[in-house]
């Protein structure tokens, strides 16, 4: 049959960085830091993994070491973003490019390879009942983030930093600590989104390996809200693309259709979805438009630089 | 800036993100290559003499042609605060559609040439035009449509040059050779070709219509500021689309450039792989879409470039160090640069330092 459990087993195994990385960038959406930078921190996470599961033959060291490298590696949003006010979008394409461009030069100064590391005694992930433990992480990973950002002071904390910092920080609530926060959280996400790319979902790492997989969790983000569970659903569109892409790929599709797939069903969603809340949002809001107000189609939230929460 | 004194200026022009930013990036860079074992010195010497020399001058001219043809695409939307970033896929769909027409049009040789270009620039603007339809009509913001966008033009061109375009015999996945003839006229035996005077014009006409035209001052007005841009009347909407419309021709032209151009060919992945696209970007960022700046920074960048090649060979340090160096400078400057972008409510209480030319 087409619809089997093999297809949901490689659904849930494409599904699983990118929900890792949405959830990294859903928290700083909230805590008001829009991070474009995710692509970089899980390329970033996937020769980190690889490298130090190669030194020291641990996979899980490589999963703590690449959890870490991301984390000191979202520092520059962080510090760039939040300390020095730079702009957050110019800053995460500079980072996806800037882990591009390491990683490539660390393959070949550290490894001595250009395209792929490949080797056969390259320890990975365990799997267990058919995934991952990282899999299992990531759906443990969305509830803690949901109950964080709904039912915890410190989440509350978080989405009051994101929606006004200036009445946070009356409240006496630090909010460059809680960004900070976020980014860092965001960073060990993707970074563990890294490790399960390079050392489950495969066992090497290659040039931009990532391939646009940051990119899509960052739609994904918009996407689901910035809510977990929402993120979750997005994530799970996409990696049902992925999935039955490769599947139609095995029943004679050109690759390059398979290939271009998830970047169109997501473009799709997009336009239902703000359709959708168009349609849903009173009348008003689509007449002629005071000038003074450029953009703001019935979202909650309007800190974030580039105006993607509208 | 030119009435303070000449000490008052060296400090401003150190202290500026732009000069800092290239500072950093060139002493991060010798830190990496002392990292390898290799001698900065020598390093750089390379990238220099490998770049500028008589042997690479060439090379780097033909890199110039298109690093400079994505910096003006990018700069164009980026004068006015906007972000395309499928540049990728404007270029790609722009170079696939001069290969057809190269291959299929009845006209004679120069004609064809003529319109293949035309038809290249055409389409890159077209789907550029798309992605400005998304924002206007759909709400799919510009950055995340024209990305989107951009993997699909690419696998598409990839498909047609895999299957049904594909050169009967050959292994690479490219198409036929255009005919004799349909081709951008070179200079001397080199590989630099018309290409770059075209380009070189657009970036004149940008210039033109950046300082000396009305719409050049809108574009500016709102990318300073787009609130008061949008009361003073300015037709934002209209403004994107003709924006975008304008960058994707600009990508388009240079996949027709890149098409018509040694191996006269659209060969699957040549005009993605060397990255012009995010140089181009980051050429346009580093030099806040000014017009000078940018042909500056574009220099810079096709030096580097091609000049990477030279160092890898003479000191055995990987050429993506040069990708690392240009990303590095970015990171500086974004940290350094308030730069022009719409903004919230809150975060934009400073003022805003526009770039000066580098």
């Amino acid at each position: 049959m087409f619809l089997d459990s093999d297809l949901l087993m490689s659904v849930l195994r494409a599904l699983t960085p990118i929900l890792l990385a949405a959830l990294g960038g859903a928290l700083c959406e909230r805590a008001g830091v829009f991070n474009i930078g995710l692509e970089g921190l899980m390329l970033v996470g996937c020769f980190t993994a690889v490298s130090t599961s190669w030194f020291t033959g641990s996979p899980w060291l490589g999963v703590l070491a690449a959890a870490l490298a991301s984390a000191a590696y979202s520092l520059i949003l962080a510090v760039g973003a939040v300390t020095l006010r730079g702009d957050a979008v110019v800053l995460g394409v500079a980072m996806n490019l800037l882990a591009a461009g390491l990683t490539s030069f660390l393959l070949r100064t550290v490894f001595g390879v250009q395209g792929t590391f490949d080797d056969p005694s390259l320890a990975g992930l365990p799997v267990v009942g058919g995934f991952t433990p990282l899999t299992y992480l990531s759906w443990a990973a969305v509830v803690v983030a949901a109950v964080l950002l709904s039912r915890h002071v410190w989440g509350l904390r978080l989405r009051g930093v994101g929606e006004s910092p200036d009445a946070a920080a009356t409240l006496g609530v630090n909010p460059a600590r809680h960004k900070y926060a976020a980014v860092l959280l965001s960073g060990v996400l993707c970074g563990l989104a890294g490790a399960q790319l390079a050392l489950g979902n495969v066992t090497l790492f290659s040039e931009n390996m990532t391939a646009g997989r940051g990119w899509i969790a960052v739609v994904a983000v918009m996407l689901g809200r910035a809510v977990p569970l929402g993120v979750l659903l997005a994530a799970l569109l996409f990696g049902v693309a992925e999935a039955v892409g490769f599947r139609l790929q095995g029943l004679g599709l050109p690759q390059q259709a398979t290939d271009a797939a998830p970047y169109v069903v997501t473009l799709g969603a997009l336009f239902i979805t703000t359709a959708r809340r168009r349609g849903r949002t009173p009348r008003a809001s689509r007449g002629p438009r005071t000038p003074g107000t450029p953009r703001s189609t019935g979202s909650t939230r309007s800190t974030d630089p580039s105006g993607v929460a509208s | 800036m030119a009435r303070t004194p000449d000490v008052r200026r060296a400090s401003t022009a150190l202290r500026s993100p732009v000069t800092f930013s290239l500072l950093a990036g060139v002493v991060i860079g010798a830190v990496f290559l002392v990292g390898t074992g290799a001698d900065p010195f020598a390093a750089y010497g390379a990238v220099i003499t490998g770049s500028l020399g008589a042997d690479g001058i060439g090379a780097t001219l033909t890199t110039l042609t298109s690093v400079l043809g994505m910096a003006l695409a990018l700069a164009v939307p980026l004068r006015a605060g906007l972000i395309n970033l499928g540049g990728d896929g404007q270029m790609v769909l722009g170079g696939i559609t001069a290969a057809v027409t190269g291959l299929y049009s009845p006209l004679p040789p120069s004609l064809t040439a003529v319109l293949a270009l035309l038809a290249g620039t055409a389409a890159g603007g077209a789907y550029a035009a798309l992605a400005a339809l998304c924002e206007n009509r759909l709400g799919v913001p510009l950055l995340v449509s024209s990305l989107l966008l951009s993997y699909p033009a690419i696998s598409l061109a990839s498909y047609l040059a895999r299957y049904p375009l594909k050169e009967p015999g050959s292994s690479l996945p490219q198409t036929r050779r255009l005919p004799e003839g349909v081709a951008l006229p070179a200079f001397g035996s080199s590989t630099v070709t018309v290409g770059l005077l075209v380009v070189a014009l657009a970036a004149g006409a940008y210039w033109f219509t950046d300082s000396r035209t009305a719409v050049g001052y809108e574009i500016r007005m709102t990318g300073l500021n787009p609130r008061f841009a949008a009361y003073a009347g300015v037709d934002r909407k209209g403004l994107t689309l003709r924006l975008m419309a304008t960058s994707g021709a600009l990508a388009g032209l240079v996949g027709a450039i890149g098409v018509l151009s040694f191996p006269y060919r659209f060969l699957d992945g040549s005009l993605t792989s060397p990255g012009y696209t995010w140089t181009g970007l980051t050429a346009a960022l580093l030099a806040s879409a000014s017009p000078l700046g940018t042909v500056l920074a574009s220099f810079f960048f096709a030096v580097l470039q091609v000049g990477g090649l030279a160092m890898e060979r003479t000191t055995e340090v990987p050429r993506e160090l040069t990708q690392v160096l240009q990303a590095i400078v970015i990171v500086f400057l974004a940290a350094r640069l308030r730069f022009p972008r719409r903004r919230g409510a809150s975060g934009g209480h400073q003022p805003v330092t526009q770039g000066e030319p580098a």
